[in-house]
């Protein structure tokens, strides 16, 4: 059976740096746009990392700022210095 | 040269870790007198992982900055007056159900978690739950904050906490966090930390605040959300309390899985409020309960128990039944309320042709058969002057305290009722589900203070409707009834002329 792994992030100029990292890093991605929000949904796991947000920010990004932008998420979480992720698997 | 900048990990540690001491002159069960009648058998507090590795000062930097943005959201849209901006006029009523009924309980909620982060003796779990006694305190605040601004102008607000603690309807939410601040402490994580916000507070905070959005009301989808960004790091805990009790002894399982199967039922009663504001009561309707439930019970959900099958854990019981009903809570919900319009702090109203249709769209196998009839005949009786109220005292379940009105699984045509005896008492429940909750704990619930006992025993201010709804504070006529004829209906038509005015 299928186990999604999901973000789901404020719909917004702040997060959509973010949102399009996601979508380059993470192939096979979900995306379900609601007034004000989006949830993206992926296959066992889902990824943010530094560096993408970074290259579309323009400016250095800390995953903690994700913090700011997060409405909900699905999985295990994990974080360090380069980038924030959920999953499923062990 | 500079030392080597610490990782995030090991910044972490070193910031959380060794805050607790082993107590020399009073032993640590003296210190800790509550963790441990459950029966929950901890091994090494210290395998208690911390996913997000936030530390107190990085906690601050990010809530202040969540606040001076919802703030400045807040203070726009009461300048612009957003108010006069929403779909409807019809919208106030979900902020009404929202403040008596929800809010109130974030303050439970924070309440709670200060407990659970007193009474636990691992410094993980206590710091994790001291933030989110923190969060919830924000929560109950900044809601109250934004929809003072309603409360200037739309009737049914004033009188929340009182009403909170009395009103029939608000005992269901209430009396859910009552058992749930009365547990212990880790009965406590499981039921709110896990059942409650990683299962289903989604259900209440995305889709129905995306809701919010879609109904023009900007300052309440921007608590929300607010409010929602903290709920990631509720849900991190929920799991968390959840692996390490399951991975610390295996005596913990069955304790474990009596409470998920309670607290989930009970859960899903209680969302069955939000069922009714998402299909019925936003104006404009975004999703529809069934479809969030798909979303976020059964794929989300799924996904969940999916894991923690690992340990033992099976799906809640009744899972099965709840998911079932989605076709049917907010209907039978909505009928409820339109029936005691004369008793509820906010306004009903009747689905119309446009709506209704979307009903039968988005519920194919259940409204057009069962529903659909019954408000076309309360909308024909309304219309020949013969508008239908209930004024008999509903029986309520004894666990969940909602009038017994649901229908047998299966069966949408049959009251659902299921009774048990108790040192010499009948008690009634609404399903097997609350039941069975009753009966494992008979002692508690049978001191449950239920409204409708509670008026017929004379503690409600008098014998009346009149006196029960002068002991709620009830503004009769503006704060209960139908919308159409309100004052705020009133009002509405007034800003709605007005911007007609201003046009021309
Ligand atoms: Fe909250
Ligand atoms: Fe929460
Ligand atoms: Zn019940």
């Amino acid at each position: 059976m299928s186990q999604l792994a999901s973000l789901t992030l404020y719909h917004n100029d702040e997060a959509r740096p973010i949102i399009e990292a996601i979508i380059a890093d993470n192939p096979g991605v979900r995306v379900l746009n609601m007034p004000g929000a989006v949830k993206l949904d992926c296959e066992g796991s889902l990824v943010v990392k530094r560096a993408s947000v970074e290259e579309r920010l323009g400016r250095t990004w800390d995953p903690q700022e994700i913090h700011l932008v997060i409405i909900s998420m699905a999985g295990h979480l994990d974080e360090d210095d380069d980038q924030f992720s959920v999953s499923w698997k062990h | 040269m500079t030392a080597k900048k610490l990782g995030l990990k090991q910044r972490y540690a070193h910031m959380t870790r060794g805050l607790d001491w082993e107590t020399s002159y009073q032993p640590m069960d003296k210190v800790f007198p509550y963790d441990t009648f459950e029966g929950i058998k901890i091994k090494d507090w210290s395998a208690w992982e911390d996913p997000f590795r936030l530390t107190m000062d990085a906690y601050w930097k990010f809530q202040a900055e969540k606040e001076r943005k919802l703030y400045a959201v807040i203070d726009a849209f009461a300048q612009n007056n957003g108010q006069t901006g929403v779909t409807d006029g019809r919208y106030a009523n979900v902020l009404k159900l929202f403040l008596t009924g929800i809010s109130p309980e974030e303050y439970q909620a924070h309440r709670g978690f200060a407990y659970a982060g007193r009474h636990l003796r691992g410094v993980g779990p206590r710091v994790a739950a001291q933030m989110q006694s923190l969060d919830e305190l924000r929560h109950i605040q900044t809601q109250i904050h934004t929809i003072s601004h309603y409360n200037k102008y739309f009737d049914g607000l004033a009188e929340f906490p009182h009403m909170h603690d009395r009103v029939w309807y608000l005992s269901v939410p209430k009396s859910f966090f009552d058992d749930a601040r009365s547990a212990g402490p880790f009965e406590f994580m499981i039921a709110i930390g896990f059942a409650f916000e990683y299962v289903l507070t989604n259900l209440l905070f995305v889709p129905f605040m995306s809701g919010a959005a879609y109904n023009g009301d900007m300052s309440t989808v921007t608590f929300g959300f607010s409010a929602q960004s903290d709920e990631s790091r509720h849900m991190t805990l929920g799991i968390e309390v959840i692996k390490f009790l399951l991975e610390q002894h295996p005596d913990n399982l069955p304790i474990v899985q009596k409470w998920v199967d309670k607290w989930f039922w009970r859960g899903h009663r209680v969302l069955g409020l939000v069922a009714m504001m998402m299909d019925y009561m936003l104006p404009k309707p975004v999703m529809s309960w069934k479809e969030a439930w798909e979303i976020y019970f059964t794929e989300a959900g799924g996904a969940l128990f999916q894991d923690l099958a690992r340990y033992g854990l099976r799906p809640p019981k009744y899972a099965d039944i709840a998911t079932a009903e989605a076709e049917h809570i907010s209907h039978q919900n909505w009928a409820i309320f339109y029936q005691y319009t004369h008793a509820a702090a906010f306004h009903t109203w009747l689905p119309d042709a446009k709506h209704m249709d979307w009903l039968s769209e988005k519920y194919p196998n259940t409204f057009d058969k069962y529903y659909r009839p019954r408000f076309e005949m309360w909308g024909q009786m309304a219309k020949e002057g013969k508008r239908f109220y209930n004024m008999a005292l509903p029986q309520l379940c004894q666990t969940c305290q909602i009038p017994m009105g649901y229908t047998e699984p299966g069966d949408p045509t049959t009251i659902c009722f299921r009774k048990t005896q108790f040192r010499g008492e009948t008690y009634h429940f609404c399903s097997d589900g609350c039941k069975d909750i009753f009966e494992a704990e008979p002692e508690k619930f049978a001191q449950a203070w239920l409204p409708v006992h509670q008026i017929f025993q004379g503690n409600c201010g008098g014998a009346t409707i009149p006196d029960v709804l002068n002991y709620y504070r009830m503004n009769v006529g503006a704060d209960n009834m139908d919308y159409v004829g309100s004052p705020d209906e009133k009002l509405w038509n007034e800003w709605q002329a007005d911007k007609i005015r201003t046009a021309v």
